[in-house]
């Protein structure tokens, strides 16, 4: 049975524009961790609805498609699944590494911190009180501490990946329509994964799916498809004037005395804007993000192969283990700012000082995978795992 | 020693007023909050009505932990009982009663259905409820906590009391442990759907804080910061109430713009 291969050529030239957005989204929920960090306000969740998680689920299901499509298409259903699956298996290994380091900080905090301020906040560290407990509902994946969500969104989308593929490359037109499907069941009927010890996912898989399949029917086609609409400058102004609509919304939450300005019906319609079912105001504003972009960066502008984007695109290719050093450089950040000092000049440094480690890592992943290339001297290496720079 | 120390603080009393009276109309005040992190402009008529009709203003402080603080007479300190005193002070002619119900350890959801008996039992013509650390500490759906905020302010609507809102504190050492960002939004969705006020606690704590005025980071038993702490949240929380009641009171903190 061979797969009716009506995919439009995936082409071969690993896109830097994916590479380049993915590693300024790394960066910048690294900046959005770090707590109290006067940079966030440099971060695009403060200037409209959707902030960095969008960009990075997007590109990973962009990125996911394009390398283990490109298996399933050569080497079949079997070997690619094999494939996506060690790819979560190892997402998993890293997300209960972070949970170790979490764990070491609070406890840090809660032996080491008294203030008759905070009573009620030290609750959250009862959970060091049940070990046995907590530590097999986080490997569950339903203990997610603060800023350690987006990885199991990312196991979850992974493991649904294999089928979701399949019919892709058979039927993208109806891939996405299930996908969107789904979306729409679970606004419907209140779908989510429970967590402990009390509530659901932070991010619902269930809906945040659907950025994560748009993102692989754009690899597999989807993208050409939409470029005519790309294209046409109504789409330009639309998305210009939702992206100025949404700042404008987002201004009267920071400064309170604006609020007139929001006509009271508008609001009622439109709020809450919910990060955790991805609303479609975040949704659309994610796509006038994206549809400006690619009229604007086209791909083989040629600053994209200028040094001065390089620790970017770079950051973007090893997205995985930089993903991971932003979450620990984040506690460390925390820690460092409780230590000693947090005040604005030491936030700015310090985020400085994480982003420059971030690049420096991804150097020496560059770096290692290069001679590690040369020496094992297997040169047939499947090629899209080097294009992908193993990241998906 | 003790006679000096004494002396000193006389001396430094003496130059404080000094200079207060030398920068006139511009006393330098701990508390002082810029003028975007207040209210907006939902306004309390019920505590004006009650306020014009027979001279009392009668106030329920629902909360948490965080609405008092620890040891014995910790609640003499705490915000509530600074806002009775400060406005106690402003508001001279006027019999105001802050009632003080706090609920550790309970859910926004487990405090909204104790509202209807808090208005039978205490008859308030404001109720300043503070919720949200304990539902961010146990992870409660923000979604679900939002209608459980919303379904207690219009329990508190309809039993006829005026409603502000108190969102979290900020707690520097703790957040990267206790996510709050998603409830300061529901609260603040709420505020703006039910027409309430929200007393932006953690912004302004943060503004202290970013300010220099108080040191939050720091690990202490003393009380000594607590206690200025919410001193300042009382006095700033009764400016507020008394300027979206528009109620006629003698100036206590710095004029703001």
């Amino acid at each position: 049975m061979a797969p009716v291969v009506q995919v439009p050529a995936v082409t071969t030239e690993r896109d830097l524009r994916l590479d380049l957005f993915r590693g300024i989204a790394l960066w910048l929920i690294f900046l959005d961790h770090v707590p109290n960090n006067i940079l966030a306000w440099f971060t695009i969740r403060n200037y409209g609805f959707s902030d960095a998680t969008e960009i990075f689920i997007f590109i990973s299901g962009y990125t996911a498609a394009f390398v283990y499509g490109r298996a399933m298409i050569d080497r079949g259903f079997i070997i690619a699944g094999a494939r996506i699956l060690k790819r979560t298996w190892q997402i998993y290994v890293a997300h209960v590494f972070l949970f170790s380091i979490y764990i070491a900080e609070i406890a840090y905090v809660a032996s080491s911190f008294e203030n008759p301020l905070y009573a009620e906040e030290m609750n959250a560290l009862d959970f060091l009180k049940n070990p046995d407990v907590t530590i097999l509902q986080a490997l569950l994946l339903k203990f997610k501490p603060a800023n350690m969500d987006v990885l199991p969104l990312y196991i979850v989308l992974l493991v649904m990946f294999p089928a979701v593929l399949w019919l892709l490359i058979r039927n993208a037109s109806v891939a996405l329509a299930a996908s969107v499907a789904l979306y729409v069941a679970t606004w419907e009927f209140g779908w989510n994964i429970a967590s402990y010890p009390t509530g659901h996912w932070f991010f619902n898989p269930f809906a945040w799916q659907l950025l994560f399949v748009f993102g692989a029917w754009c690899a597999l086609g989807g993208a050409a498809r939409l470029a005519p609409a790309l294209r046409s400058p109504i789409t330009m102004w639309l998305a210009i004037a939702y992206l100025l609509f949404a700042f404008g919304v987002t201004l009267t939450w920071y400064f309170p005395r604006l609020a007139f300005l929001m006509p009271r019906w508008l609001g009622e319609w439109m709020y809450p804007i919910d990060k955790t079912n991805l609303d479609v105001l975040r949704f659309a504003h994610f796509l006038a993000l994206a549809a400006l972009t690619v009229r604007f960066v086209p791909r083989d502008w040629p600053v994209l192969r200028s040094p001065w984007l390089r620790p970017a695109v770079l950051c973007g290719q090893h997205s995985l283990e930089i993903f991971c050093l932003g979450v620990f450089l984040a506690f460390a950040a925390h820690f460092v700012m409780v230590e000693f000092f947090g005040g604005t000049a030491m936030q700015v440094l310090i985020s400085m000082v994480g982003i420059a480690i971030m690049v420096g890592t991804a150097l020496m992943f560059s770096w290692y995978k290069r001679i590690e290339g040369r020496r094992s001297g297997t040169p047939k290496r499947p090629s899209d795992a080097d294009l992908a720079g193993g990241e998906a | 020693m003790k006679k000096w120390t004494a002396l000193g603080r006389a001396v430094a009393t003496c130059a404080i007023v000094l200079c207060s009276a030398a920068a006139r109309g511009e006393p330098a005040d701990v508390c002082a909050v810029p003028g975007y992190l207040l209210f907006g402009d939902s306004l309390l008529e019920r505590v004006s009505a009650a306020v014009a009709k027979d001279n009392t203003l009668r106030i329920v402080a629902l909360g948490g932990t965080s609405s008092t603080l620890p040891g014995p007479d910790g609640a003499n300190f705490a915000y509530p009982a600074r806002l009775e005193a400060a406005l106690g002070r402003r508001l001279p002619g006027i019999k105001v009663t802050v009632a003080v119900h706090t609920m550790p350890r309970k859910t926004a959801e487990e405090m909204a259905e104790s509202i209807d008996k808090l208005l039978l039992d205490q008859k308030p013509n404001l109720v300043v409820w503070q919720t949200g650390t304990y539902d961010a500490v146990r992870g409660t759906d923000p979604e679900e906590f939002r209608a459980s905020v919303s379904d207690g302010v219009e329990r508190l609507q309809t039993g006829g009391a005026d409603v502000v809102l108190v969102n979290m504190q900020y707690s520097p050492r703790t957040e990267s442990i206790v996510a709050v960002g998603a409830y300061a939004d529901s609260i603040r969705w709420v505020a703006r759907g039910r027409e309430v006020p929200v007393f932006d606690r953690l912004a302004i704590m943060r503004h202290w804080y970013d300010a220099g005025q108080f040191d939050l980071y720091k690990a202490t038993k003393d009380m000594k910061t607590a206690k200025s702490v919410h001193d300042c949240l009382g006095r700033e929380l009764g400016s507020q109430i008394i300027d979206a009641a528009r109620l006629e009171s003698r100036e206590g903190t710095a004029p703001r713009q």
